[in-house]
């Protein structure tokens, strides 16, 4: 009987995950990724970018590192961007940016979408 | 990916056993010039202030809190905590000495017998326990109490930690304390230096990140954040729950109040602000 019920309760978590995930994926189909990519930028428990960076739109920025502007005169090549933002370890071992890829602080596809709005600045 | 993390690895082993080489004077000596070169003209006590020393206008704003302060009914009930005999006619006084103004100024210290850095809190317990009396909880209430109170008293007098170096237990508990604050952790990587060394005075949001240097001083701490989570306005709390929380910030997970963790970063972090005037219990925001 026991057994039963947790076989059932799996199924129905596979299934509702299954369900979120399609909900998620439609979500995020129906958003450009330059705002899906701001959102994420200045969200607090995501990117949180503003708490050091200057951002246009942004509000209560800090002052930590550098203002986010003439992002493609800074980083012409985009993977270069992206991956400044996935590891900021790699140029400066010591830097206080979260090492938002390998900490899993954002996921893959939340790196991306950052990139893409970043770059535009 | 295992290749970087090895780099890091190596490269944070040799900056550990470089810093091992000059002891907690040269430390001391290091940390001083540092800051007065990044702050040029503010006077030592004004780091006792913390941002307040930084900001003209949140300074306006404090001092008017200061005036008339909303820590000081539980500066009281820590008077009440002091003079209240326990059950067996002893008090606090009996493991203190008569003048609670003489408290504060002996901790954090070596123990040299226990081979452990011996906070105030810590301190109050042990007493509390000698005497066959339930120990306070270690991060709020009446431990804050009447440690603010102890600090209250103690106030204008200068923090003294004394390192014994000639005790290798002791250089440990500094050194690991030292390495606490300068290590990264947590989701966000940070160390407590990145923040407190490297950039106080710069904004995180609306944040005004305060210095290391005088960082103690107004331990216990009245906090408006803590104060609002109250149900009864009382803001107060140890050093180590403000420790934890910013642990937390960090998204690491926080070691225990009076953990051997904590109290050897105390050792480290009061040490660093030797010479400093106590004014605690402070109000913060």
């Amino acid at each position: 009987m026991t057994s039963n019920n947790h076989r059932f309760s799996g199924l129905a978590g596979s299934l509702l995950l299954a369900a979120g995930l399609v909900i998620t994926a439609q979500a995020s189909a129906a958003e450009d990724p330059l705002s899906a990519g701001k959102k994420i930028a200045f969200d607090r428990k995501k990117g949180n970018c503003l708490a050091c960076h200057h951002i246009e739109g942004g509000t209560l920025a800090g002052n930590v590192a550098p203002p986010l502007v003439a992002m493609k005169h800074r980083f012409p090549d985009k993977a270069k961007l992206r991956a400044q933002i996935w590891d900021a370890r790699t140029n400066n071992p010591r830097t206080i940016m979260p090492p938002f890829g390998p900490h899993q602080i954002l996921s893959e596809k939340e790196i991306d979408l950052v990139t893409e709005f970043i770059y535009s600045l | 990916m295992r290749k970087i993390a090895t780099l890091l690895l190596s490269a944070g082993l040799v900056a550990v056993s470089t810093q091992a080489v000059s002891g907690p004077k040269e430390d001391l000596e290091k940390f001083r010039t540092y800051f007065e070169q990044k702050f040029p003209g503010l006077q030592l006590d004004e780091f006792g202030n913390g941002v307040y020393a930084l900001d003209a206008n949140k300074r306006i704003q404090w001092e008017a809190m200061e005036e008339f302060p909303p820590y000081e009914e539980f500066v009281d009930k820590g008077r009440e905590i002091w003079e209240k005999p326990f059950k067996n006619g002893k008090s606090f006084a009996d493991c203190f000495g008569k003048d609670p103004s003489k408290v504060r100024v002996k901790y954090p210290r070596w123990d040299a017998e226990r081979q452990q850095v011996v906070t105030l809190e810590l301190a109050i317990n042990d007493c509390r326990k000698k005497n066959g009396e339930k120990p306070f909880k270690w991060k709020k209430g009446p431990i804050a109490w009447l440690s603010a109170y102890l600090g209250y008293e103690a106030r204008g007098q200068k923090i003294n930690v004394v390192i014994p170096e000639d005790d290798p237990k002791a250089l440990e508990a500094y050194e690991k304390g030292k390495h606490f604050y300068y290590a990264k952790r947590g989701q966000l990587n940070m160390a407590c230096a990145d923040c407190h060394i490297k950039y106080p005075g710069h904004f995180v949001r609306g944040q005004l990140l305060s210095p290391a240097l005088g960082q103690v001083t107004h331990f216990p701490v009245f906090r408006a954040k803590w104060e609002k989570k109250s149900k009864n306005g009382d803001g107060l709390g140890t050093l180590h729950r403000r420790y934890g929380g910013c642990n937390k910030q960090v998204r690491a997970r926080p070691f225990p109040a009076q953990s051997e963790q904590y109290r050897n970063l105390e050792f480290f972090h009061q040490y660093m602000s030797n010479g400093l005037a106590i004014n605690a219990p402070g109000y913060r925001e």
